[in-house]
C-alpha cells in the first residue's frame, strides 16, 4: 500500500499527461462523425506514433540533463534513406531497414561522442550535426519521392485482426525491447544519475560518460524508427526543412508536456508518448469541432504553457531566493 | 595496534593548487581496526588529504599506499575498488532518485542483465535497518528526505560498499542526538571488525568520545599525531593554532556605545540553518562574524540581505521596522544595506561584461536622465571610485575577468560602495586575494567606519577578526555561540568557541 503511494508520487507527471490524452481523446471520439471505428483509430494511431517516437528519442538525452536539436533531422534522415534502401522484396526491404536504423544509431553515437569527448554542449553540437544529418538527407533526396517496401508499409499502417492498428504495436514492442529494459539498466540509470546531479553521480563512480553516450546512440536510434514509420505512411522521401523542425520542436514540447524535467534525472519516455498524443490530439480535435486549422499553434502553446506551469510549481516551495536562478 | 600493517600509508605527499600548496610534504598513516581523527582549522589541508585518499584529486607529489600497494587513484570508482569509501560533507546523493536506487547506484543487483528493483528494495531495506533507519522507505525519493535522514543514507550507502577504510568528513553535521549515537555505535563495531576509519570533525567532545588516535594539520603539513589521552584539549587546541600574525591591522578606535544602533535584528530563525539570532550593530563598528565554516554564517548575512524566504524574527533599522523582502528593498532601507558576496565569480560579477558596466550596475538609477543612461557622470563617478579604492585597471572598457583576484574583489567592493551604503555586510571578503590588497580592505573598512558605517564582517581568516572588528559573534550550529570583546578577543577564546568546547574542558 505504502509503496503504490510512492509510486503514484514519482508518476505524478505521467499519469497527468495520461489523463489529460483520455480527456481529449474522448471529447474527440465522441464528436466524430463516425465514432471509434478500427479506420478512425489506425489514421489517428498513425499519425500520433511519429511524433510519439521523435518525442521518445527526445527524452534520452533530456534525461542526462541535455537536449539533442537534431532528433527532426535524424528523422528526416531516416525517412529519405528509407525511401532509397528499403525497396525490393521483402528480404532486401528488411536488410534496408537495418541499414537504416543503423545510420540513425551512428548519427546519435557521433552526438554523443561529441558532447562526451569534445565537451561541447549538446544545444549547439546538435544543432550543428543536424544541420549535417539534413545536408546528407538533401543529398540522398534532392528532391521529393522514391518508393518504399510496400508489403512492409502496408503491414506497419494498417491492422492486426483488422481491429488493432499495427503503428500502435509497433510503439508498444518499442516500449517493451528499448525503453523498458533502458530504464532498468544500468546505464539507464546512470542518465538518470547524470541528470540529477552530475558531480554527485562522479562522486559515486556511475559512468557518466558511457551513459551519456547510450542515451545520444539511443535517441539516433529512436528518430530513426520513427523516421521509417514516416515512409512508411507516406510511400516516399522528402528532405523538408520545416518538418524536421516542426518535429523537433513539438519533441521538446511532448518531453514537457509528458512530465519530464528539462533540468534532467526526472521523467520517462512513456509520458513522452503521451505527451505526444496529446499535441496530436489538438489537431483532432480543432477539425472535429470544425475550427480552422490556423488555431492549431495557439493552442499547442496554451496546453504546453499550463504544463510548464504545473511543472513550475516547486518555485513555491524554495526558501533561499538564490537557488532560483541556480 | 602498530603491528597491524597500515590500511593507509601517505609518504612526503603534496597537493599544490596554483602557486599554494594545500598539502606540504605530509606523511601520515591510518591503521585498521583504529579510528583516527583528524584536526585542523579552516584550510589546514584536512579536506585535501581526504579527497587524495578517496580518489577524487590526485597528489602533485609524494606516494600513497593503501593495503600496503600502492596506488594512483584516477577517480573515485578507483578508489572505491581498493575498499576505500567516503562519506563527504556535501553530499554525494541524486536528489530525484529513490533511496533505493542511490543505495545501489554503482553495482545494483541484477536479474538477467538488468536492475533486480526487489532485490534492490531489499538490500535498501537490510541497510537502512543496520543503521536503525526503518523510517525511511525505499522508494521516497532522496529530495524528498529532510537533511538529518539524507546523512543517515549516505552513511548505510557507505557501508553497503563494505569499506576497508571509511572516511568520514563531517558526517554527523546534520544528525539528531539519536542518530548520532547510532553512527557512533555503527563506527565502533566496523573498528571491532578491523575496518580503518578517518574522522574529521569540528566537534572535540565527538573525538573525545570516539577517537584512538587523533593528527593535527596546521598550514598544509602534519604537526602531531598522539593517542587518545596524551594530549589535553588546551594543548590541542594551541597546536592548531600555532600561527604568528603576520598582517598590520589599522587602529582600532575606543568604543563608541553612545551611537544609535543602525541595525538590530531579534529572534531571526530560519529552517535548521537559524536559531534565534539577536544582534545589535551600531552606527562606525566593525562586528566580526566568526566560527568554522558553515555555522549558518552565510546564512544570517543572506538572510539579513532579504535573500532567504520564510525567515522569523524581526529586523529594525536605526530604530524603524524592516521587511525581508529581497535585495532591492534591503538597498532602499533608511540606511542601504550591500552584501559583498562570497564568491565574486558568481555572485558579485559579471565576469565578461567590462568594469565600468559591473561597477556601476548596482547604483544605475543614479545616473537615469529621463530614459536613457548620463554615460559623461556614469564615467567620472566610476573613476572617482576607482582612484579612491586604487583598483589597477589599464582600461575601464576592459573585462572584469582578465583582472587579478586582489582587484576583481575591489571591484565587487567598489560596485557596493557607489551605492552609498550604510550598512554593509562582507561574506568572507578576504579569501583568496593577495596580502596588499587585504591589508587595503582593512583600512577601507575602517575608514568607512569612522564615517558612520555600520559594517558585519564575516571571515574564516580568525587573526582578520581579532585585528579588524570591535566585537565578534562567534556561532556554533545556527546560533551565535559567544561574543567576545576587548580582552577577551583573541585567537584562542575564537578557536575554543567555534570548536564548542567549553570551560571545564579547558582547564583539562
Amino acid at each position: 500500500m505504502n509503496d503504490l503511494r510512492h509510486r503514484i508520487h514519482h508518476n505524478g507527471g505521467l499519469l497527468a499527461a495520461i489523463g489529460l490524452f483520455i480527456v481529449m481523446f474522448t471529447i474527440y471520439v465522441s464528436n466524430h462523425p463516425v465514432g471509434l471505428t478500427a479506420a478512425v483509430a489506425t489514421t489517428a494511431s498513425n499519425k500520433a506514433v511519429l511524433l510519439a517516437l521523435v518525442a521518445m528519442a527526445q527524452t534520452l538525452p533530456v534525461l542526462t540533463r541535455g537536449l539533442d536539436l537534431s532528433v527532426g533531422m535524424v528523422f528526416i534522415l531516416a525517412n529519405c534513406l528509407a525511401s532509397v534502401l528499403v525497396v525490393g522484396t521483402i528480404g532486401e526491404g528488411f536488410l534496408g531497414i537495418a541499414i537504416v536504423l543503423g545510420a540513425g544509431a551512428l548519427a546519435g553515437f557521433i552526438n554523443g561522442a561529441i558532447i562526451v569527448w569534445g565537451r561541447l554542449q549538446p544545444i549547439i553540437t546538435t544543432l550543428a550535426t543536424g544541420a549535417v544529418y539534413y545536408g546528407i538527407a538533401l543529398y540522398v533526396r534532392p528532391g521529393p519521392g522514391g518508393d518504399v517496401q510496400s508489403d512492409i508499409a502496408d503491414f506497419a499502417t494498417g491492422q492486426l485482426f483488422g481491429v488493432i492498428p499495427t503503428a500502435l504495436v509497433v510503439l508498444l514492442a518499442i516500449v517493451l525491447i528499448v525503453w523498458l529494459p533502458y530504464r532498468n539498466s544500468v546505464l539507464g540509470r546512470a542518465a538518470y544519475a547524470v541528470g540529477s546531479n552530475e558531480q554527485a553521480a562522479y562522486m559515486s563512480g556511475v559512468p557518466v560518460q558511457r551513459a551519456k553516450l547510450l542515451a545520444y546512440t539511443l535517441a539516433g536510434l529512436l528518430a530513426a524508427i520513427g523516421g521509417l514509420m514516416l515512409t512508411f505512411n507516406t510511400y516516399s522521401g522528402e528532405a523538408s526543412a520545416p518538418i524536421a523542425g516542426t518535429y523537433t520542436l513539438n519533441s521538446i514540447a511532448a518531453v514537457v508536456i509528458g512530465g519530464t524535467s528539462l533540468f534532467g534525472g526526472w521523467g520517462s519516455a512513456i509520458g513522452s508518448i503521451f505527451g505526444a498524443f496529446v499535441l496530436r490530439t489538438i489537431e483532432d480535435l480543432l477539425f472535429v469541432f470544425d475550427l480552422d486549422p490556423l488555431w492549431q499553434p495557439l493552442f499547442q502553446g496554451v496546453v504546453l504553457l499550463a504544463a510548464v506551469s504545473l511543472g513550475a510549481l516547486r518555485v513555491l516551495r524554495i526558501r533561499n531566493r538564490l537557488e532560483l536562478f541556480a | 595496534m602498530s603491528d597491524a600493517a597500515p590500511i593507509l600509508e601517505m609518504k612526503h605527499v603534496s597537493k599544490r593548487y596554483g602557486g599554494i600548496a594545500a598539502l606540504n610534504e605530509v606523511d601520515f598513516v591510518a591503521y585498521p581496526g583504529e579510528i583516527h581523527a583528524v584536526l585542523g582549522e579552516n584550510g589546514a589541508g584536512k579536506s585535501t588529504l581526504i579527497k587524495i585518499a578517496a580518489g577524487v584529486t590526485d597528489p602533485s607529489d609524494g606516494e600513497v599506499f593503501v593495503d600496503g600497494r600502492r596506488v594512483n587513484f584516477r577517480n573515485p570508482t578507483e578508489a572505491m575498488a581498493a575498499g576505500v569509501v567516503c562519506v563527504f560533507q556535501e553530499l554525494s546523493l541524486l536528489p530525484d532518485l529513490t533511496v533505493a536506487d542511490n543505495l545501489s547506484i554503482v553495482s545494483p543487483p541484477l536479474r538477467g542483465g538488468l536492475i533486480d528493483s526487489a532485490a534492490q528494495r531489499q538490500r535498501a531495506r537490510e541497510l537502512l535497518a543496520s543503521i536503525g533507519c526503518e523510517d525511511v522507505h525505499p522508494l521516497e525519493l532522496v529530495r524528498d528526505l529532510p537533511l538529518s535522514r539524507r546523512q543517515m543514507v549516505e552513511i548505510a550507502k557507505a557501508l553497503g560498499k563494505k569499506p576497508k577504510l571509511l572516511i568520514l568528513d563531517e558526517a554527523t553535521s546534520a544528525l539528531t542526538a539519536a542518530d548520532v549515537e547510532r553512527v557512533y555505535a555503527i563506527i565502533r563495531k566496523l573498528r571491532s571488525e578491523g575496518v580503518g576509519i578517518l574522522y574529521v570533525s569540528h566537534r572535540m567532545h565527538e573525538i573525545e568520545a570516539l577517537a584512538d588516535v587523533a593528527t593535527v594539520f596546521r598550514n598544509g603539513r602534519r604537526i602531531e599525531t598522539f593517542r587518545k589521552g596524551e594530549r589535553s584539549v588546551s594543548a590541542i587546541v594551541q597546536m592548531m593554532i600555532g600561527r604568528e600574525l603576520t598582517h598590520h591591522y589599522p587602529d582600532k578606535p575606543a568604543p563608541k556605545p553612545a551611537e544609535p544602533v543602525a541595525l538590530s535584528a531579534k529572534n531571526l530563525s530560519w529552517g535548521a540553518q537559524l536559531r534565534d539570532i539577536s544582534l545589535d550593530i551600531r552606527k562606525g563598528e566593525i562586528v566580526g562574524l566568526g566560527g568554522l565554516d558553515g555555522q549558518g554564517q552565510r546564512s544570517l548575512l543572506l538572510a539579513l540581505f532579504g535573500v532567504l524566504k520564510g525567515v522569523s524574527g524581526t529586523v529594525e533599522i536605526v530604530g524603524k521596522p524592516h521587511r525581508l523582502s529581497g535585495p532591492r528593498s534591503a538597498m532602499r532601507a533608511s540606511l542601504p544595506l550591500a552584501l559583498i558576496p562570497e564568491d565574486r565569480k558568481t555572485e558579485g560579477l559579471m565576469l565578461p561584461m567590462n568594469i565600468r558596466d559591473n561597477i556601476s550596475l548596482a547604483s544605475l538609477s543614479r545616473f537615469q536622465k529621463g530614459l536613457r543612461l548620463d554615460g559623461g557622470k556614469e564615467h567620472s563617478a566610476v573613476e572617482r571610485i576607482i582612484d579612491s579604492l586604487k583598483i589597477k585597471i589599464s582600461d575601464l572598457a576592459a573585462a572584469v575577468s582578465t583582472l587579478s583576484g586582489g582587484n576583481q574583489q575591489k571591484v565587487v567592493l567598489a560596485k557596493w560602495l557607489m551605492t552609498d551604503p550604510g550598512i554593509i555586510l562582507l561574506n568572507d571578503p578576504t579569501r583568496g586575494i593577495d596580502v596588499g590588497t587585504k591589508q587595503e580592505v582593512y583600512q577601507l573598512l575602517r575608514d568607512l567606519a569612522d564615517k558612520g558605517v555600520a559594517v558585519l564582517f564575516y571571515s574564516t581568516d580568525y587573526a582578520e577578526l581579532i585585528g579588524c572588528c570591535d566585537r565578534v559573534l562567534v556561532m556554533y550550529n545556527g546560533s551565535i555561540a559567544r561574543e567576545l570583546e576587548g580582552q577577551h578577543l583573541n585567537e584562542r577564546t575564537i578557536i575554543e568557541t567555534a570548536l564548542n568546547v567549553d570551560d571545564k574542558e579547558q582547564a583539562a
